[in-house]
């Protein structure tokens, strides 16, 4: 061996002893993004891309609610930064502003990731990072796993619950209608039926088709549900299918009665939006009369609900700019829960007692309907109010319902309405 | 050192302990960023090949990567080690190279780099497919698991830190067996069929079969790099592996250096840092959120224009004339670090 031979495998050789030696430091990590006057927030959400119409509003009202907040001494005399990154619903791009956020910019936790295809990219690397990953902006029922991913909960309801309460809706509405679904091919889509078909008896399903999200053509599914003589068509997708669905309605000329899942109608107004050159002779207003939909949230058009006031609140004060629309009430309420956990994680927060905040659960806020958060289910909320749109908003129809995501029964709960407390601020 | 494959053995060692011990000390996000030009670097390395040695230009890398990624995704799940899904990445990416590369055996030049760019076109379409759907999931891509660090180095060390040691070595074990198939007889002969293929046939070279050998090696390592990076980032998807990032590949190759393994290094570490620079300058200014999504693509373009104009063979090539003198005694031993056109001129 020569000389520089012997060098370079010396200096190898206390390169090797010193990787060996550090190691990573664990307890601070349980407190990473916490400091005497701060907590650090991040989430990921389409901002730009086909699907930042409406959802890219959400983290921006989160923001406003968590600097109202702020502007009331924060939580536990922290306040909250809370920093969004786009992902423009694109997987790849989620994977990497994720990382960014937690190893770079440290974030506590990541509260309220929109998207189904997005945020599953993410979920087994933030529980491996045992990085809290709460209120996950998407009903996929994959999020209620508390064995396999701990530090994760859900929000919005899961697609199988959803698809019970719109079920159980058609059976008592419509007995003996002829009913065809047409659902989006994947998780959501199949979770719906799922949901849908604990309900639904099976003889009166006269058709099932499915679409492929990407394909926008979706006549020849329309055609073959016009042909079966469906009554009832329901709908598990997104608002730019079901704005299709009802084009296609309209060139069959068929009348169907059409119910549509909370994330396929969304938000009239965007599927006003899409649904805008339709015809020449129907406006679109005419066209989203009588869809039956659901929803968990006090609706933007209720002027006089004390949730809704709070929220225009927080917007005037904290994001003028922001349209009101069900997205707002959304991000802000997803806040408020959020909230809720950092006050009932007490005042000495790590990751563990934050998820032990939400697993104890029994959080009151904006929503009808109670969360499932327990040891045992992470799952968001577990029920909705059924509605028809009248006019250019929903109207809620009888009582909220809740079930469970099994063969449980749907029925009615009766709890009465919660109000906010009166500085806006959950108590501690 | 006499022996050409000891003295490679004794710098793959070296530079995998350099860099590990650089990895411990790095801060978590870093190490990430680390593990993903690893990553990067098997696929650039092996482009450096069939384009430097061979003088071939293929737009189908991240095709050929993408490949590598879904087969470590589809295996890692079934019970099957790291090392033997990454394995069968880089066996089945070769194996489609050997497809690929007999369809193209009349083809060369930019006619090859157009059939490439076809398949790169293409391939990500293929998850989409009827029958393959359910099993390819589409636009959503698959999600590859996290597994933790074995136990045994478990308790030293975080899964960034595993992950980024675990890419370091794979790209060192590629490193290494390019650098030795550079300076081996059959290195010798693709650079005799990219200066000059009639002189080639003349003596006795099969310029076909050396044309397809630095093609599938390129395909080979771009598999082995698809499958630590879906490992690394958890994901096999279509918009990971789309045509941008294999003309990415190319330009990447271009900035480092044509001519040398070592310009493969600075271009996969360019095609990891442009983006986060791009994304601090946005952070800095704080650009509107449509500004700071095309910004990474401007500087990157903005970096091959300026590399280009100051280092017209490549940042390895520029380098080393910077240090000539130091650099006449460097290559007499480490040939490979210094490109061709310096070397010739001595």
């Amino acid at each position: 061996m020569s000389w520089r031979s012997r060098i370079i495998a010396s200096v190898s050789a206390l390169a090797l002893a010193l990787a060996g030696c550090a190691g990573p430091q664990a307890d601070e990590e349980e407190t990473t993004g916490v400091t005497e006057t701060t907590v650090t927030i991040g989430s990921h959400l389409p901002l730009t891309g086909p699907a930042s119409p409406g959802f890219g509003e959400i983290a921006p009202a989160a923001k406003a609610y968590f600097d109202y907040v702020n502007a009331h001494g924060g939580v536990h005399g922290r306040k909250i930064i809370y920093k969004y990154r786009d992902d423009a619903y694109d997987p790849v791009r989620t994977v990497s502003v994720v990382r960014r956020l937690v190893e770079q910019d440290k974030v506590f936790a990541i509260f309220n990731g929109i998207g189904t295809p997005t945020h599953s990219k993410v979920v087994d690397y933030l529980n491996a990072r045992k990085v809290p990953d709460l209120i996950v902006g998407s009903g996929c029922t994959c999020w209620d796993s508390p064995t396999q991913y701990p530090y994760t909960f859900g929000y919005l309801i899961d697609y199988v619950r959803e698809g019970k309460i719109l079920g159980a809706y058609i059976k008592k509405t419509f007995p003996g209608a002829r009913v065809a679904y047409l659902t989006q091919d994947d998780q959501l889509g199949r979770d719906g039926v799922r949901g849908l078909d604990k309900e639904i008896p099976a003889a009166s399903v006269v058709s099932r088709q499915v679409y492929q999200p990407g394909n926008l053509n979706i006549t020849p599914q329309v055609t073959a549900i016009d042909q079966a003589k469906a009554d009832v068509i329901v709908q598990f997708g997104i608002p730019q299918y079901a704005a299709q669905l009802r084009k296609a309605q309209l060139r069959l000329d068929n009348n169907a009665r059409l119910v549509l899942n909370i994330t396929s109608s969304d938000e009239p107004s965007t599927l006003l939006r899409l649904l805008r050159d339709a015809s020449p002779d129907a406006s679109a207003n005419s066209l989203i009369q009588g869809i039956i939909t659901d929803g968990f949230l006090p609706l933007p058009s209720d002027t006089d609900n004390a949730w809704i006031k709070l929220f225009t609140k927080a917007r005037d004060e904290h994001a003028p700019s922001l349209p009101v629309t069900s997205n707002l009430v959304f991000g802000m309420s997803a806040a408020y829960t959020l909230v809720q956990a950092l006050q009932a994680a007490g005042p000495d927060l790590t990751r563990q007692s934050l998820v032990a905040a939400m697993q104890e659960g029994g959080f009151e806020g904006p929503s009808f309907a109670p969360f499932g958060y327990s040891k045992t289910s992470h799952a968001g909320v577990i029920g909705t109010r059924v509605g028809i749109i009248e006019g250019d908003s929903l109207t809620y129809q009888g009582p909220t319902m809740i079930t469970d995501d099994g063969n449980g029964p749907v029925k009615p709960d009766n709890s009465p309405p919660h109000l906010p407390p009166k500085d806006g601020v959950p108590a501690s | 050192m006499r022996s050409v494959f000891a003295r490679h053995t004794l710098l793959a060692v070296s530079g995998l302990a350099a860099v590990s011990a650089v990895t411990a000390t790095l801060p978590s996000y870093w190490q990430f960023e680390l593990a993903r030009a690893a990553c990067m670097l098997s696929a650039t390395a092996g482009l450096t090949i069939l384009m430097g040695y061979c003088g071939q230009v293929s737009a189908g890398q991240g095709a050929f990567m993408a490949v590598g990624a879904y087969t470590t995704a589809l295996l890692l799940g079934e019970r099957l080690s790291l090392a033997a899904c990454l394995a069968c990445s880089a066996a089945t990416a070769g194996t489609l190279g050997v497809v690929v590369g007999v369809a193209c055996a009349r083809i060369r030049g930019p006619y090859l780099a157009g059939a490439t760019l076809a398949l790169a076109l293409a391939l990500p379409s293929v998850t989409s497919i009827g029958s393959l759907r359910p099993v390819l999931q589409a636009e959503n891509g698959l999600t590859v698991p996290v597994n933790p660090p074995p136990s045994v180095v478990g308790l030293a060390m975080s899964i960034t830190q595993w992950q980024a040691l675990i890419a370091c070595v794979a790209t060192s074990i590629m490193l290494w067996l390019l650098a030795n198939l550079s300076r081996s007889r059959y290195g010798r002969t693709l650079r005799a069929v990219r200066d000059e293929e009639v002189a080639a046939t003349l003596s006795g070279i099969r310029v076909a079969q050396v044309q397809l050998l630095a093609f599938v090696v390129a395909a080979v390592s771009a598999g082995l790099a698809g499958g630590t990076l879906a490992w690394v980032t958890s994901l096999a998807s279509p918009g990971a592996f789309g045509v941008t990032l294999s003309l990415m590949l190319i330009a990447a190759v271009v900035i480092g250096g044509l001519g040398s393994l070592m310009g493969a290094v600075w271009g996969s570490l360019l095609l990891v840092l442009v983006p986060i620079w791009a994304s601090e300058i946005s952070a800095t200014f704080e650009l509107p959120v449509t500004v700071e999504n095309s910004l990474p693509n401007g500087v990157f373009g903005l970096t091959l224009i300026l590399a280009v104009l100051i280092f017209p063979a490549g940042i390895q090539s520029g380098l080393a004339r910077v240090i000539t003198g130091c650099g006449h005694r460097v290559s007499q031993y480490f040939p490979y670090f210094v490109p061709r056109d310096s070397r010739s001129k001595r």
